[in-house]
């Protein structure tokens, strides 16, 4: 009769409370494809990518019709491309860019990630001409993603990066207006960055990785949801527990599909990253779990508590289920693919000072949040600053995804399109940061950094 | 390799014999089964050897899948270790 039990509450977490398996991405170092010839080494890039990958996808689809539970996307992460183009000696990267775009094309990915440099510290020759090809690498091309690491805990944050940045989202806004600045949507600028998250925008495959590697994301808003529902009105300790059990066993689905992925393809399985990971569709949302809880409204106050309690509990269940365990894992709170944060900000529960509020307990950081076009290119420097303060102080992955969507202002919507979504734009603090971020340099690193 | 097999849906006659004609044209063996009526609903799991099976894994889905549709029910197949895999470590 258990496995009768098992069985039936299985299928029921498949079919009605959406459980997936949110990605599974393999990891390609591009190491030994640098060379003094861009055109060589972009012809390389793109035999290593579609010769490793060439079964990704068929692969992928096989254990989803086996196993019976969906596989949402299929990816690719690359070694930063800042490292590998510098040799090339071109000026511009747009061009490697559009081979990765290619090779993801090719083998059926619907993104791939990686156009992406480390200057938490500093600038070498490559990280400044690949920051400065984003804008048009991301308009020119259509499953490229890109991040920046500007901070890390044991670096601190490099404020000259954060200026730059500032820049570099509003150009990338401006040359993608035509879409809603959906161009913003694909670029992360982080802090503590790490080098095995399999979900994308912000994924790339760290120098310390292997030659290739596959990676799994597990989600399940709605399992977290659906149990919650049965401990209504229980103490907050017996939610957690509950909590903990449904990580526990969303987490053993994603380390048997990797397993399984990692066997078939002869890669090395490399983490599981036990995130919730929303989608705007219904029955699929992390605020609707906080509001679960006794919310009226995610973004009301006791918000952060119950993020913060979701968070940890979700990290229990997931430690204990997984060989290895990695990524960012925890409780993602992107704004427009999560229709319980839309429904919030749209009835003025959820402001933008209570959502990086919440970034301090998360997984993450500022995710998918639209502000108005005409937003200064130093106020989203401070924003970006603002994250990496919270991720170098408090030991954590931060990031920020935001996207002053062209021509919108407070009022409007913008949409995105698919697991995007939609989102009406937020008001933003309208005193200006811009004394503060033209100073540049460096924040050095914390006191709690130096534990040699 | 063993096989989840379940079927939920408005009761009605013949669900087992068309479930179970299915399994004898892929050359399927039934190892265990466990039935039940929840509310007027035929709840059904059946564990399947799927060792010695004529054909793909991926028609014989298919062909229980479309039994299911023509008269109305749902009717899937799942690689065992999923089950298993969820619920212990």
């Amino acid at each position: 009769m258990t496995l009768y039990n098992n069985v039936f509450e299985t299928v029921r977490m498949i079919e009605k409370e959406k459980l997936d398996i949110r990605t599974i991405t393999m990891g390609i170092s591009l190491m030994d494809c640098i060379d003094s010839s861009g055109d060589k080494s972009r012809q390389r890039i793109y035999d290593k990518i579609t010769g490793y990958a060439q079964n990704l996808v068929k692969v992928g689809d096989q254990i989803e019709m086996e196993y019976g539970i969906p596989i949402i996307n299929k990816r690719i992460a690359v070694t930063p491309i800042s490292l590998i183009a510098s040799a090339s000696g071109e000026d511009n990267y747009l061009e490697f860019a559009k081979t990765l775009d290619k090779a993801a094309k090719e083998v059926g990915v619907n993104f791939i990630g990686g156009f992406s440099a480390l200057v938490q510290k500093g600038f070498a020759n490559g990280d400044r001409i690949l920051i400065d090809s984003i804008p048009q690498a991301l308009s020119e091309t259509e499953r490229v993603c890109s991040s920046v690491n500007i901070a890390s805990t044991k670096a601190g944050i490099n404020m000259d990066a954060v200026k730059l940045m500032g820049k570099i989202v509003k150009d990338t806004a401006y040359l993608t207006r035509d879409r809603d600045s959906l161009g913003c949507a694909k670029l992360v600028i982080f802090a503590n960055a790490v080098d095995d998250n399999p979900f994308m925008a912000g994924a790339f495959h760290g120098v310390g990785e292997p030659e290739v590697v596959v990676n799994v994301g597990v989600s399940g808003p709605g399992v977290v949801k659906c149990a919650m529902e049965k401990v209504k009105g229980e103490p907050l300790h017996v939610v957690a527990e509950n909590i903990k059990k449904t990580a526990f066993k969303i987490t053993r689905a994603g380390q048997l599909i990797g397993n399984e992925v990692s066997n078939r393809l002869g890669v090395p399985f490399g983490i599981l990253d036990l995130s919730l990971a929303p989608t705007p569709e219904i029955g699929d949302s992390v605020a609707r779990i906080l509001e679960e809880m006794g919310l009226e409204a995610c973004g009301t106050h006791g918000t952060t508590a119950a993020l913060a309690m979701l968070n940890d509990a979700v990290k229990k269940g997931g430690i204990m289920a997984s060989s290895s365990v990695g990524g960012l894992s925890g409780a993602f709170i992107p704004v427009s693919e999560d229709e319980g944060m839309i429904s919030a900000v749209q009835n003025g529960a959820l402001t933008f000072d209570k959502l990086e509020a919440m970034t301090s307990v998360c997984s993450v950081g500022l995710d998918m949040i639209a502000v108005p076009g005409d937003t200064k290119e130093s106020t989203i420097s401070a924003i970006i600053a603002d994250e990496a303060a919270i991720g170098v102080i408090n030991n954590k992955t931060t990031a920020v995804r935001i996207i002053p969507v062209h021509g919108k202002d407070v009022g409007d919507t913008a949409e995105f399109g698919g697991l995007l979504g939609y989102m009406p734009i937020m008001a933003l603090n309208k005193f200006s940061s811009e004394a503060f971020i033209n100073r540049g340099g460096r924040i050095p690193a914390p006191i709690h950094s130096f534990k040699n | 390799m063993n096989g989840i097999i379940t079927v939920v849906g408005k009761d009605q006659v013949g669900i087992i014999h068309g479930v179970s004609k299915v399994l004898v044209d892929y050359n399927v063996s039934v190892e265990d089964i466990n039935q039940t009526i929840l509310k007027g609903y035929f709840t059904m799991m059946m564990r399947v050897n799927l060792a010695n099976m004529k054909g793909e894994f991926n028609t014989f889905k298919q062909k229980l899948e479309s039994y299911g549709e023509e008269i109305d029910i749902s009717v899937k197949v799942q690689r065992e270790e999923i089950f298993n895999y969820m619920h212990n470590i």
